[in-house]
């Protein structure tokens, strides 16, 4: 076997010549790794990852073997699990948060020959470390249409997790977008500080309904803001990650549903026939990545149609999010008229735009 | 009004955010009264919330839900109450061990319960009552068990001070070498506080998976256990104290939260670790205030008894 596919290699690399980045031997079969930070029941984040580790194995039936392990904290022990992994024979680790990455830059390093997929990441410190991202900000656009035309109270309420670019991008997006389809609306954000504990989720979703909110995005992974929503009638919010369909008709009026299983699919295959290369995509809307989870028949029909026309617009290209003028929160101008910014601004988005009440947490 | 917060949903929804840790605080403060000290009551907190979970999840009944999950809460008491009462081990250490046990157990239960949508518990609508401006949504808009952990206070302060159980029972804690000359069963007495101690922690967890949360997931209870052994200090072992105490931390919390969403001007760090500053600054106020004599603890408390001495 170990002769064999050094064999393959050598003639893969002949035949191609030299290969840029980190070229792989092609493989008779591949052992893929999963770590979650989020319990695989959690039904949003890790759910959907472990969803696209199963479509991995239904496509590629015996050629590939899959392990993961959960609830993986991000720090020091996630270095160890994912150090585990390599030296158990994985041949390609994909680590599904994005508090993994100095860890997977660390093992990746000491492990060259086995590959290390980073979800929403950017750091790629060596040629075995790819990164692989999620255009969140387009579903966000589609929820926020739908909560600027259905609030009553004009109040959103939004719970962040950490003050990062990609939860960033969403609070904005979701902002503009509603603001678009309703001038009166604000935006409240309250930082729950973790990506998954449904007491804190649902105390933030809680105090934002005391506020007076009435549609709650949430970029935290539980149910429980959905199960807090389901208390006061009235109020609705949207599947984080996942469909969450248990909380159809509502709360849960639609979802930003991840999908991951093309992607993993079409890396692993591409370690097995050799053509794998280090990359770093950013798919939305378009790409099938990021699916718009159906809208159900608590959202009249034209809100609804107005939400699957920017849907729809934003899959083919003809809208951008973000599109100028936009001002930063200061008013200093951001984007000019028309003006769309490029991959390497958003992925750096540290600032509200402008009409955003509170400041972003340091 | 205060700062764009409705002050009568403030005040409601922290009577809500304090129900577990009162009822796991007023189940301690009757342990610690009989003289024993259970630091295990975070462990029992989320047996209850899981066992609570897993029973209302099957039969469809959140009543039967709470029911279980007091038993599941008593019965790892029971571990604690045998180890300390009958084989003398040290209180503090076995106290941790529970809440270490209980951690672990409770993530094994909950395995295939992650996520699961429990039965609702309804609220408790009184007509008219319910929706009377102010007072309304502070008093009467609440589910049972929101009444009935202040219930439980009046229950225990009467008991304590006003019938000969409760008489006996401080006995035993205060000292149990004259109780047991007087021939009171102290080892007994301790059991049956350890145990109450362990339903009502069982509860307060089945509190948070049940009806606050609600749903299940490793570690939910959160350090629930540790603010309610706090309160009862806080408290310095009085009943009506542990209700202050309880709703003013849950005040905090809930606090902190509204004002975040209101659109404080504050840094978020400041408000996410107020609740536990508060909390040191007035067990720090308490213990100068009576000379650092640790107030008025029971005499006995967390000392083992032995009859043969």
């Amino acid at each position: 076997m170990k002769r064999r596919t050094l064999l393959a290699g050598a003639a893969l690399g002949l035949g191609l010549g030299l290969s840029l980045g980190s070229a792989a031997f092609a493989l008779d079969k591949v052992k893929a790794c999963f770590i979650y930070v989020g319990p695989i029941g959690d039904g949003g984040w890790s759910f959907q990852h472990d969803q696209g580790r199963l479509a991995l194995e239904k496509e590629l039936g015996d050629k590939v073997e899959t392990v993961y392990q959960e609830s993986v904290p991000e720090g020091a022990d996630s270095e160890r699990v994912m150090t585990q992994m390599a030296l158990s024979g994985c041949n390609i680790v994909f680590a599904t948060s994005f508090g993994y990455m100095d860890a997977v830059n660390n093992v990746a390093k000491k492990f060259p020959k086995v590959m290390f997929e980073h979800a929403t990441g950017y750091k790629r410190d060596s040629p075995n470390v790819s990164t692989y991202d999620a255009r969140f900000y387009e579903g966000r656009a589609v929820m926020g249409t739908i909560g600027g035309l259905m609030t009553k109270s004009n109040k959103i309420g939004y719970i962040g997790s950490f003050p990062i670019p990609e939860v960033i991008q969403g609070i904005n997006s979701s902002y503009l977008a509603a603001k678009k389809v309703n001038p009166e609306v604000t935006m409240s954000v309250v930082w729950a500080y973790t990506w998954f504990d449904p007491a804190k989720e649902a105390d933030a979703a809680k105090a934002l309904i005391e506020q007076g909110v009435d549609v709650i995005l949430q970029h935290t992974d539980s149910t429980a803001p959905l199960a807090e929503a389901a208390k006061t009638p009235g109020v609705i919010g949207f599947g984080q990650a996942s469909d969450m369909a248990e909380y159809k008709p509502s709360p849960r009026v639609s979802a930003i549903i991840d999908n991951w299983g093309p992607y993993y699919i079409k890396r692993v295959g591409e370690l097995l026939d050799g053509t794998y290369a280090q990359g770093a995509t950013w798919a939305g809307i378009g790409d099938g990545e990021v699916k718009i989870g159906e809208i159900t028949e608590a959202v009249p029909p034209e809100v609804k149609a107005k939400a699957e026309e920017v849907r729809d617009a934003i899959a083919a290209g003809t809208l951008h999010p973000f599109t100028g003028p936009i001002n930063k929160q200061d008013g200093t101008p951001w984007l000019a008229d028309g003006e769309t910014p490029d991959d390497a601004t958003l992925a750096g988005m540290n600032f509200y735009v402008e009409g955003i009440e509170g400041v972003i947490p340091q | 009004m205060l700062g764009g917060i409705n002050l009568a949903t403030l005040i409601a929804s922290l009577m809500v955010a304090a129900v577990p840790i009162l009822m796991a605080a007023t189940g301690e403060l009757v342990a610690e009264k009989a003289g024993v000290l259970n630091l295990g009551v975070e462990g029992m907190m989320i047996i209850g919330a899981v066992c609570g979970l897993v029973a209302a999840v099957h039969s469809g009944s959140p009543a039967l839900g709470f029911l279980a999950a007091a038993a599941a809460g008593a019965a790892l008491s029971l571990v604690f109450a045998l180890l300390t009462q009958v084989f003398l081990a040290n209180q503090v250490a076995t106290g941790l061990a529970l809440t270490l046990f209980g951690l672990g157990l409770s993530s094994l239960i909950g395995q295939g319960y992650v996520g699961v949508k429990p039965p609702p518990t309804g609220r408790l609508e009184i007509p008219g009552l319910s929706d009377m401006p102010v007072l309304g949504p502070i008093l009467f808009h609440h589910d049972v068990w929101v009444y009935l952990s202040i219930a439980m206070v009046a229950v225990v302060a009467a008991v304590l001070r006003r019938t000969r159980a409760g008489l006996i029972l401080r006995a035993v804690g205060e000292n149990h070498d004259a109780a047991h000359a007087l021939g009171y069963k102290v080892t007994r007495v301790r059991l049956l506080a350890i145990l109450f101690g362990g339903a009502m922690a069982g509860l307060g967890g089945a509190y948070v998976s049940l009806v606050r949360v609600p749903q299940w997931t490793d570690g939910i209870t959160a350090g629930a256990g540790w603010i309610a052994l706090a309160i009862v200090v806080f408290a310095s072992w009085k009943p009506w104290r542990v209700l202050i105490g309880a709703y003013l931390f849950g005040g905090i919390s809930v606090l902190q939260l509204n004002l975040q969403a209101a659109g404080a001007r504050i840094p978020v760090e400041y408000l996410a670790m107020s609740p536990y500053v508060v909390t040191i600054l007035v067990l720090v106020l308490i213990s100068a205030e009576r000379g650092g004599r640790g107030g008025n603890a029971p005499a006995a408390l967390g000392r083992n008894f032995h009859a043969a001495r």
